[in-house]
């Protein structure tokens, strides 16, 4: 057992940001690469005419998913040492509404939104400022709402911890999931596709 | 390849979405496996914005919870973090990605039936609603959706299918903005 290095004390907190700017440069690249700089590629989504996002999406939770399970197995990797954020569902369930709601009317989320800008879409620099003006908005409101955030805590909790099997076989159903999901966008493509034609 | 009189280039395709997809799990992955923690963007905002308060009125960023969580012991830069790190590098790997398949230009993503003007408010709005949404549920899409997703993290499940839920219930009303 030796990974995650930064928690078995491999490198400095200094190192563990050259580490961040490297695997930042890896994450915009493939956002790029995607097609993820564009409001109407990625918006697309929501009218099922392109359904790149869930794909590219599902591919990476699966690829990086089941990397780090078989790294675990394998005893390289301690899952317990590699951090979740503890669950607050009805807080939770709510901001993801906002996220959802925020990413269809202004066209990004904000990691899409920082590699639309650096290739020069415009309407992601607003769509920068606009985040900024929300969280300093979220932050004036805090004290009025930090009673709500803090509703139904259930600590730190996987879904195989929660429903009660086996965390690999919660990996191979995500898998069986995922896999569903792709070959469903396929078909949806070609018929939105066949249906524009006609 | 094409060659063009003035030096430009036709931007390139984007790679087949289940390539792009697998090189993104690879890079989250490695985040798991050297730091111990996945990816994430709308943090490093908070921390942006934390500085600025406490910048401009110290006594009311250290009074407010949300904005001394990111403060931390005041010893350092809130801007000295992980994720601010983290999100510069996401602007550079956008850009050479960009840069290498000549998809950088000045340009307003829109549909064909809004203006600029009204595009630009569009975007600041959902900019705005967004950061909201990123704070109330600990995360956003890279945080919540694709790191607590790849690590089965029941919240970030919940936040995930949120997501989808509130982009579909909302993208009738949005949809002169994009087809």
């Amino acid at each position: 057992m030796s990974a995650p290095f930064f928690k078995f004390g491999m490198f400095s907190e200094e190192v563990g940001l050259i580490f961040a700017f490297a695997i930042g440069i890896g994450f915009g690249f493939f956002l790029e690469r995607a097609g993820f700089n564009s409001a109407k590629k990625l918006t697309a989504q929501f009218y099922f005419t392109d359904l790149t996002v869930f794909k590219v999406m599902f591919t990476a939770i699966v690829t990086a998913m089941i990397g780090l399970y078989y790294l675990s197995v394998i005893g390289l990797v301690d899952l317990s040492l590699v951090y979740l954020t503890s669950t607050n569902l009805i807080p939770q369930v709510v901001g993801g509404l906002l996220l959802g709601f925020g990413f269809v009317i202004g066209g990004y989320c904000p990691g899409t939104s920082c590699v639309a800008a650096a290739t020069g879409r415009l309407d992601a620099v607003v769509y920068l400022a606009g985040i900024i003006a929300g969280i300093f908005f979220y932050g004036e409101i805090y004290p009025l709402i930090e009673s709500f955030t803090q509703l139904t805590p259930m600590g730190t909790l996987t879904i195989p911890e929660y429903i009660g099997l086996p965390y690999g076989l919660v990996v191979f159903l995500v898998v069986l999931m995922a896999l569903g999901g792709f070959a469903g966008a396929e078909w949806v493509e070609k018929y939105m596709a066949a249906r524009k034609e006609e | 390849m094409t060659h063009h009189p003035h030096g430009s280039k036709e931007p390139q395709p984007y790679w087949n979405p289940y390539v792009a997809g697998i090189g993104l799990g690879l890079v989250l992955l490695a985040a798991f496996v050297i730091m111990g923690r996945g990816l994430g963007a709308s943090g490093a905002f908070s921390s942006l914005v934390s500085g600025a308060v406490n910048t401009v009125a110290p006594q009311h960023a250290q009074g407010n919870a949300f904005y001394s969580d990111y403060l931390g012991d005041g010893t350092q830069s809130p801007l000295n973090d992980w994720l601010v790190f983290e999100v510069l590098g996401v602007f550079v790997g956008g850009f050479i990605s960009g840069i290498l398949a000549h998809r950088v230009n000045k340009t307003v993503e829109r549909g064909p039936r809004i203006s600029v003007t009204g595009r630009m408010a569009y975007a600041f709005v959902g900019g705005a609603i967004l950061g909201v949404g990123a704070k109330m549920a600990k995360g956003c899409m890279s945080g919540q959706a694709l790191t607590g997703g790849a690590l089965l993290n029941l919240g970030s499940w919940a936040t995930m299918l949120s997501i989808f839920a509130g982009a579909y219930a909302l993208a009738y009303f949005m949809r002169r903005q994009w087809i």
